[in-house]
């Protein structure tokens, strides 16, 4: 069992697609087809195939005082058909060698039964063995597909509720604050935060011009946390409906000509860093470029702190709107 | 110009997943192997042509929502960062020639910067 069913690691969990979780989520009697046409065991064979052909059936369970007895499908008609013995009952020619599933099982069951047998449908069962419904490889699709449309749907739903987010709260002053701790010398996770505040303005409803703006400047102060600290510093960005501040704040060494760092081309980065590319001297000079109102305060007892605020619904005669 | 077209004209490899490149739009180009520089000239829906293989291209080419990254002279990005551009649907290309002859290519493509 152990060897047959490996445990899934964390990087194959990744391409688990969305339809496959479905698969474990949904019940079998959310997608099964209810109230099916159920053939009497004593009915004659002609007299399925007129039902099969009028009501475009490929198959039907057939019932006897409420039991499961067999399914009756296409191919033990095409049997009869080619033996000529379309006169005798039903019960003569089903197949009476049942796999069912149960109503309250995850889809994935019903999906494994399909995989191991050479049924097309399943009869599906309650608790107490009744026939409650018939399942297909179709049902399952449409399920899935009824399932996406409905997190498709949520997900919208989401992005609505958090683009209006600050007309449903009423407040004095409503402004939502972002903080990432920022590690010195963090390479790896290098731009993850200015990421994840791009993706939560747009979430926001804010332009794509005013979600790249702020990215870039998170981005370049973001990076100035890595390289040049000494222990790291904090990223804060606070929401509100007509402007965004970001502020990014360390505890040392401190910048000792402010006036020479936001110099184009000037920079104090050591040839390690130039080599992953850092380094330009431009960073300051971009994060000025990005924003509205930009303030460096710095002293080599406290650190520094830089302020950037970019205003919304301008209109767009702003010079340093970019793109 | 579709990013199809320069995959196919300039023979470069692709690094990240496949996708439809054919709907992938490319408006203009961009070489620097400085970030900063590249926050500050390269522009969205742009080609950004590089020797850096290192993991902090795919931050700047996400923020910048740039159509692709050509890596030249074969340089190597690891797995991480082939999985992080994968994960921000950040495109990566690559190609043996020299960020001078892959710029030659693609102005002669029509692709201008912007």
């Amino acid at each position: 069992m152990a060897s047959k069913h490996p445990v899934i690691s964390d990087k194959e969990a990744e391409h688990i697609t969305r339809a496959e979780e479905l698969a474990y989520e949904l019940r079998i009697q959310e997608v099964m087809t209810e109230d099916v046409f159920c053939l009497e065991p004593e009915m004659k064979m002609e007299t399925a195939l007129d039902i099969f052909q009028k009501e475009h059936f490929s198959g039907a369970p057939v019932v006897k005082d409420g039991h499961l007895l067999g399914i009756l499908s296409i191919e033990d008609l095409i049997r009869a058909l080619r033996e000529n013995n379309m006169d005798v009952a039903v019960q003569e020619y089903m197949t009476t060698n049942l796999v069912t599933v149960r109503k309250l099982d995850p889809v994935v069951e019903a999906l494994k039964t399909f995989s191991q047998t050479n049924f097309g449908r399943l009869p599906v069962m309650d608790e107490n063995g009744t026939l409650v419904g018939i399942i297909t490889k179709g049902d399952i699709s449409n399920g899935l597909l009824r399932a996406l449309q409905r997190d498709y749907h949520a997900e919208e739903l989401i992005r609505y509720r958090a683009s209006h987010l600050f007309e449903d709260i009423v407040s004095g002053r409503t402004s939502l604050i972002l903080r990432y701790d920022i590690r010195k010398g963090d390479f790896t996770h290098g731009g993850n935060a200015s990421s994840n505040i791009k993706r939560a303005l747009l979430r926001l409803g804010a332009t794509p011009q005013v979600a790249r703006r702020c990215g870039i400047a998170v981005y370049e102060a973001e990076m100035n946390l890595i390289i040049h600290t000494t222990h790291g510093g904090t990223l804060r960005v606070e929401i509100e409906p007509h402007k965004i501040t970001m502020e990014a704040y360390d505890d040392g060494p401190g910048i000792e000509d402010v006036d020479q760092a936001m110099r184009p081309g000037y920079s104090t980065a050591t040839n390690e860093v130039r080599e992953m590319g850092f380094g330009a001297g431009m960073g300051l000079v971009n994060i000025k470029r990005c924003v509205d109102e930009m303030r460096l305060i710095s002293s080599l007892e406290r650190g520094t702190n830089l302020y950037m605020i970019i205003y919304l619904n301008d209109d767009d005669t702003n010079p340093k709107t970019i793109q | 110009m579709q990013l199809a077209e320069i995959i196919k004209s300039l023979n470069l490899k692709v690094l990240t997943n496949p996708k439809d490149f054919t709907v992938t739009q490319v408006k203009s180009g961009y070489c620097s192997d400085l970030l900063s520089c590249v926050m500050t000239g390269a522009s969205p829906e742009g080609v950004w042509v590089t020797l850096m293989a290192h993991g902090n291209i795919v931050a700047v080419a996400a923020l910048l929502d740039l159509s692709a990254i050509i890596i030249t002279e074969d340089a190597q990005p690891d797995q991480d960062t082939i999985a992080k551009a994968n994960e921000k649907g950040v495109v990566i290309l690559s190609t043996p020639e020299p960020n001078f002859a892959v710029i030659g290519h693609l102005w002669e493509l029509g692709l201008r910067a912007a």
